[in-house]
């Protein structure tokens, strides 16, 4: 029955470009795709370990600004008379090396900041996102500073005499992003189900505890923020080769607010809450737009929203609805399972 | 050594308004356990608010002062009323939450009903900066200078010296059973929120006629004072004030001697260090980090 639902879903979504004609309903599709798999990796962090990280847009800045500089080339002078020149490489190796830049400072960051937990990890993941913020603005050598990295380069794949795959069009980016977005959900689901991800679940509901039976806490806390950052990385590297321009402004707070609230909202412990999360607050800009609300306005709705699902649905939206199909299941027995279940699935 | 003085001079003078966001801060970051996002955005309302009464009403300057400040408590006020208050047996994360959608809501607020443009705030000092010997330093700076460190007197009296301080220290040091003791805890929070709101008001009236006037100013005040308390230790006043005039004195030798693009990062730097190194602030006594 699950194994037909992921079916059934991912023909779905893979459908999409087919029927959906108008370029700026895809446009929307995939940034909000490249959103959700940010969000997807803050769950693995806030949802499996409970640390909640406020620096997380830092990843993702740093998984854009690694491959877009990869894939243009740079040079840096490390001392007056050392230059560092990098020539422009490949984009879908600038892309794993975006990742891997992610990883790593993801590693760095995971080393140094839980030797605090609760509000002071939060205050340290913010710091380290404005000081890479920071960074982009001031070092314009490497960066470019607030004049963005321009033209960058899109994916391609293969070459041009045999069979090239280029992802420039946005129905075939739509698919790298969902085909993405599938690889990192299954990456998330096999690592919380194993035994790794029951130590993560174990130090979030009592660290005490999981620290008296022998888990390694700051190892396993360690392992999370690194697939966490790379999976970040991956999402920004997907956003820097698609809008193909990148500038400090990546590293925004709001972009963080942003996915904690598709992450909240849509329910932290859940492998599908970043999704719902993600899918309602990345449509939500544009109805409300269609409203013709100001972008003000729409923070405005934004933090109201944030503030109320805390207040009324505190677990989210989707196991606020496996409540409410279990309680409906426990006080009805008779009505049996739903008639329009997938054809061929057991009762 | 001239500049050296001159940069010193400069950071005694933007410690005063640090410290005075960091007490602000720090009071209800120890005694109601609350990371309060909001903190930049009562400095903004502070700021708009003097905007909005010397400006567009032609209020006097210091009356318009006094007033921005008894608007930053009532607001203050109104945001632990509202929000805090029905959060208070829920785990710290989930009042970040609120706090962090209130923040957003406040700040975008601002946006829509100032607009994104930056205003000016006239103020009635000389132009003409006091000089002593190769030294100079403006009226405006030297006034705000004065004013923050009478306010932070005055909330060490209070808290040290009164009956209602009392009862907030026994807050901070035990909830229970000051609660057992008959401090009423529930005014307690609300007079610790609407006082540490009115400083971060009060800080924000002050610097607006210094500098410019936006919606995001209070992000950054925000930021510092957040390094401010770590600085000083959670909940620890004479922490928070030492630290603002140490993180002014970082930032000013930074904007001299390094560069001043980064002037910003020194506060984040210095909270980073700090967490690691020392966790408990730089003048714990005996404070745990959960």
């Amino acid at each position: 029955m699950t194994r037909w639902k992921s079916v059934l879903i991912i023909g779905f979504l893979a459908s999409i470009p087919l029927w959906v004609t108008s370029f700026y309903f895809l446009h929307i599709l995939i940034t909000t795709g490249i959103f959700i798999i940010a969000a997807m990796s803050l769950n693995l962090l806030l949802g499996f370990t409970g640390q909640l990280s406020l620096g997380h847009v830092a990843f993702f800045g740093i998984g854009a600004y690694a491959s877009a500089l990869l894939s243009l080339g740079f040079e840096v002078h490390v001392t007056n008379d050392f230059v560092l020149g990098v020539a422009p490489k490949p984009v879908w190796l600038s892309m794993l090396f975006g990742t891997f830049a992610a990883g790593l400072s993801g590693f760095a960051l995971g080393k140094i900041a839980f030797k605090v937990r609760g509000a002071y990890f939060v205050i340290v993941s913010i710091s380290f996102a404005e000081v890479v913020h920071l960074v982009a603005v001031n070092w314009v050598e490497l960066t470019q500073g607030p004049m963005a990295l321009n033209n960058i380069p899109p994916l391609k794949l293969g070459t041009p005499q045999l069979l090239e795959l280029s992802f420039l069009r946005k129905p075939a980016y739509f698919y790298l992003v969902l085909s993405t977005a599938i690889v990192c959900y299954v990456i998330i689901r096999r690592l919380v189900s194993s035994h790794a991800g029951r130590a993560m679940i174990a130090l979030r509901e009592n660290e005490p505890l999981a620290m008296s039976i022998g888990i390694d806490v700051t190892r396993y806390l360690v392992l999370a923020t690194v697939v966490s950052a790379a999976m970040a990385g991956v999402a920004g590297a997907l956003y820097a080769h698609y809008v193909r321009i990148v500038d400090p402004d990546i590293f925004l707070f709001i972009y963080t607010v942003t996915m904690v609230i598709m992450v909240v909202t849509g329910g932290k412990r859940t492998l599908a809450g970043p999704i719902v999360g993600g899918i309602i607050f990345g449509l939500l800009p544009e109805l409300l737009r269609a409203l013709a609300i100001k972008p003000e306005m729409q923070w405005i709705v934004f933090g109201v929203i944030m503030i109320f699902v805390v207040f009324l649905l505190p677990q989210g939206i989707v196991p606020a609805l496996e409540d409410w199909r279990n309680s409906r299941k426990r006080h009805s027995p008779n009505t049996g399972p739903p008639v329009q279940a997938a054809p061929g699935a057991p009762p | 050594m001239d500049q050296f003085l001159q940069h010193c001079l400069n950071a005694l003078m933007l410690g005063g308004i640090y410290a005075l966001l960091g007490i602000g801060l720090t009071l209800i970051f120890g005694i109601m356990r609350v990371v309060n996002f909001t903190h930049g955005e009562l400095y903004a309302f502070g700021a708009y608010m003097m905007y909005a009464l010397v400006t567009r009403l032609g209020v006097d300057f210091f009356v318009a002062l006094a007033l921005a400040t008894v608007l930053g408590v009532a607001l203050g006020a109104a945001i632990e009323f509202v929000l805090l208050r029905q959060l208070r047996s829920s785990d710290i994360d989930v009042t970040m939450l609120v706090m962090i959608g209130a923040w957003i809501a406040l700040q975008n607020a601002e946006q829509l009903a100032w607009t994104g443009v930056a205003q000016s705030i006239a103020n009635p000092f000389p132009a003409d900066p006091i000089v002593l010997g190769r030294l100079s330093v403006s009226w405006n700076r030297v006034f705000v200078f004065v004013v923050a460190i009478m306010l932070i007197t005055a909330t060490y009296f209070l808290v040290n010296r009164t009956r209602l301080g009392m009862a907030m220290r026994a807050t901070f040091q035990d909830r229970e059973t000051a609660a057992l003791m008959g401090v009423r805890i529930e005014r307690i929070h609300t007079v610790t929120f609407a006082l540490g709101s009115g400083l971060a008001a009060a800080a924000g009236a002050l610097l607006g006629p210094v500098f410019v006037v936006t919606p995001t100013m209070g992000d950054l005040a925000a930021a510092k004072a957040f390094a401010v308390v770590i600085l000083g230790g959670m909940g620890n006043l004479l922490g928070a004030t030492l630290g603002g005039f140490i993180l002014a004195f970082a930032e000013e030798i930074g904007v001299g001697y390094i560069s001043s693009g980064y002037r910003d990062a020194m506060g984040f730097l210095l909270i980073i260090l700090i967490l690691l190194f020392r966790p408990t602030g730089l003048f714990a006594r005996k404070e745990r980090i959960s």
